[in-house]
């Protein structure tokens, strides 16, 4: 009896292994827009692990993390290595999940039966902000200070009396401190690993329906005589392979900026975070990290109502429910990009530009040209939403090929 | 999927055209080059020595210890020799006893920590050299001088006895609608020019450049040296590792290269039977 015989009898090893690498059918059509799923997993775990190390120096008092960040950029070894990894990940890892879920929607990705998939993968996306602004509060700087600051007092527009003390249970205190710095760290080490649980299901879910191709196509329907799809392919080797390479060309953009650019021309590293966070000191112009900048433009493209911003944040919030109802909001009859009809492709034109243009309006200070430009571009981006019911039904799709093309 | 490719390609310029042209305006300091290079460590230690006896008296670099400048060619014993007046320890962060409670009823603010003054700044390098050229005499501020690249700044002019006095020559601006629409010499030029157009013109003084009235104990050149050592100094003490990041990437990215590369021919040796 072998080894593997031996621990399959008590754990399913080679069965594991089987479903999910060796006899895990993938299309063989994937293009370069297959890579961000895997690649979003090789930066989780860089997170993780960095986050780990820099866990190990850093230390989470008011009086402390500024000084204990600069601590491990100088006195700590490869400290400095260790705390661009991990800045320079958080952006990459925003980088390849919006390239993913781009993916997602032009090939379809969402619909039938992928409904569930997409929802997760969305909760994903939204532990991830999560993860992500209370990890930007850990600096300590003015930029994480009243940036978390402003963040915050949104839930402090919530009306009916609950705004202010939810605002408060949050922070823990009247005003960022300490208090909301400690909760901050206990949770931005908790949840990564939500997060990698999160994705677990969702290659759970993923493997339960196989996955979608730039053609659209299920590849499960045109099986040969062994029950193997004739469009598929084992995933290991043959992606595993060919993720390697991408992890190649990624590693280069990524390292390339850790070694050469941490900064990114102050995109990744904002320049008023070197200094120590100082609550009487509101800096000239705050605004949130680039990934973050569509959604505060659309919050600050609404006017308050009634002497209150929560018309605001409830438009910011919607920004991000109304993807979880993308699967039933298109009305194609075909899933890819490929052979959907023009105004479609017109449509998603557009909703690129729109969030380009919104990311680019949330850096900026506002200007009453610049609120018009987002409040036109929140009302285009929720549009491409809302109206794809109706735009996605009309137009003459192309038909869709029997088998998978190049 | 290359036709895709085209359409998301010029959505991306349109996308990204109105972006530089709106890139925002507003009052922006013209800065001078420091033309500074991190592998000069004369220069560095220059700069450190300029610090300890000009800055630190209020300026703390309370994130760098003593011993980092033996990475830029000093013993210990130098650093200790020169650079500590007092009991301290090589090893120790380059704090100041000025407490910053005491120091902000003083001064009005605390003196800012200086560590990492070149990363803050906007110009960088250039903030820190332009800004040390940059002071002149303004009767109107509490220490009599102020600067045109910090305007208001509440710290006197430490250097003056180097680089000398510095007067501000002024010219007049005519402002309509936040826009300079027109410059004069003098005052009374401009008031009749404002006066002429109407309602919605403003004058504006502005410091046109600065005139250096009475020399210091260096030449313009000398004191230059000295801005552009400070500058020095400071950046490299921003991020210290800044050289040492740079050339360790190189060697990442050879080995990245040659990385991807066998793992793309490695890649297509495993595909050549998938059609």
């Amino acid at each position: 009896m072998s080894f593997m015989d031996w621990v399959d009898e008590r754990f399913p090893a080679t069965k594991v292994w089987n479903e999910h690498l060796a006899q895990y059918y993938a299309p063989k059509n994937f293009n370069f827009w297959y890579f961000f799923g895997s690649l979003a997993m090789l930066v989780l775990v860089n997170q993780i692990v960095t986050g780990v190390w820099l866990a190990m120096m850093y230390k989470p008092s008011a009086d402390e993390a500024f000084a204990s960040v600069e601590y491990i950029m100088r006195d700590v070894e490869y400290g400095w290595l260790l705390r661009y990894l991990h800045s320079t990940g958080a952006s990459m890892f925003f980088l390849v999940v919006y390239l993913h879920m781009f993916r997602a929607l032009i090939y379809g990705s969402y619909r039938q039966p992928r409904e569930l998939l997409w929802i997760i993968g969305v909760v994903i996306y939204v532990a991830m902000m999560a993860t992500a602004f209370m990890g930007y509060l850990l600096p300590w700087g003015q930029m994480s200070y009243w940036g978390a600051q402003v963040i915050v007092n949104l839930f402090a527009a919530f009306p009916f009396g609950i705004g202010e003390p939810l605002s408060i249970w949050i922070r823990g205190d009247y005003v960022i401190s300490d208090a909301t710095l400690n909760r901050f760290f206990a949770l931005h080490f908790l949840l990564p690993f939500v997060l990698a649980a999160l994705v677990f299901i969702h290659i759970v879910a993923l493997h339960k329906v196989g996955s979608n191709n730039p053609d659209g196509i299920e590849i499960k329907k045109n099986k040969d005589e062994n029950g193997i799809p004739r469009d598929g392919i084992p995933f290991h080797p043959y992606y595993t392979v060919k993720d390697v390479v991408g992890v190649g060309v990624f590693m280069i953009f990524f390292l390339g900026i850790v070694f050469f650019a941490p900064d990114f021309g102050g995109l990744f590293l904002e320049p008023p975070n070197f200094e120590p966070a100082n609550p009487l000191k509101t800096p000239e112009h705050i605004a949130p990290v680039w990934y973050f900048t569509p959604f505060y433009a659309m919050l600050r493209a609404v006017p308050p109502m009634f002497n209150s911003q929560f018309p605001g944040v409830v438009v910011m919030f919607a920004a991000i429910i109304v993807l979880f109802f993308l699967p039933w909001l298109d009305r194609s009859p075909v899933k890819s990009i490929r052979y959907k009809n023009v105004i479609f492709k017109v449509a998603i034109a557009i909703f690129v530009v729109t969030f380009i243009v919104l990311a680019w309006l949330g850096m900026q200070a506002s200007t009453p040209t610049k609120t018009l430009l987002a409040q036109i571009f929140t009302a285009l981006y929720f549009a491409f939403f809302l109206l794809m019911p109706f735009y996605s039904k009309w137009g003459k799709t192309k038909p869709v090929p029997e088998r998978v093309t190049g | 999927m290359k036709k895709l490719t085209v359409v998301f390609a010029i959505a991306l310029v349109l996308a990204l055209v109105p972006m530089t042209g709106m890139a925002a305006g507003g009052p922006k300091v013209e800065l001078q080059q420091a033309n500074i290079d991190l592998n000069n460590h004369a220069a560095i230690q220059r700069g450190a020595k300029l610090f300890v006896n000009y800055c630190m008296g209020c300026h703390s670099k309370q994130y760098v210890r003593y011993k980092l400048l033996t990475e830029v060619g000093l013993s210990e014993d130098d650093i200790k020799d020169n650079l500590i007046f007092t009991d301290r320890k090589v090893g120790d962060l380059m704090t100041i006893a000025m407490p910053e409670e005491d120091a902000a009823k003083w001064f009005g603010a605390a003196p800012p920590d200086l560590t990492l003054t070149a990363r803050i700044k906007s110009g960088g390098e250039d903030w820190i050299y332009s800004f040390l050229k940059s002071f002149y005499t303004d009767p109107s501020r509490p220490l009599g001088v102020n600067n045109t690249v910090f305007a208001n700044v509440g710290m006197p002019h430490v250097l003056y006895e180097l680089q000398g006095i510095q007067d501000p020559v002024y010219k007049y601006e005519a402002h309509h609608d936040g826009h300079a629409v027109a410059s004069f010499d003098t005052e009374a030029a401009a008031a009749a020019y404002v006066a002429e157009q109407g309602e919605g013109y403003r004058m504006e003084r502005v410091v046109e450049r600065l005139e250096l009235v009475k020399p210091g104990s260096m030449t313009p050149a000398e004191y230059d040296q000295v801005a552009r050592d400070l500058a020095t100094y400071l950046t490299y003490v921003s991020e210290p590792m800044k050289l040492e990041r740079q050339r360790m990437g190189i060697w990442v990215m050879l080995f990245l290269a040659v990385f991807t590369v066998i793992a793309y021919f490695m890649k297509k040796e495993w595909w050549k039977d998938v059609h």
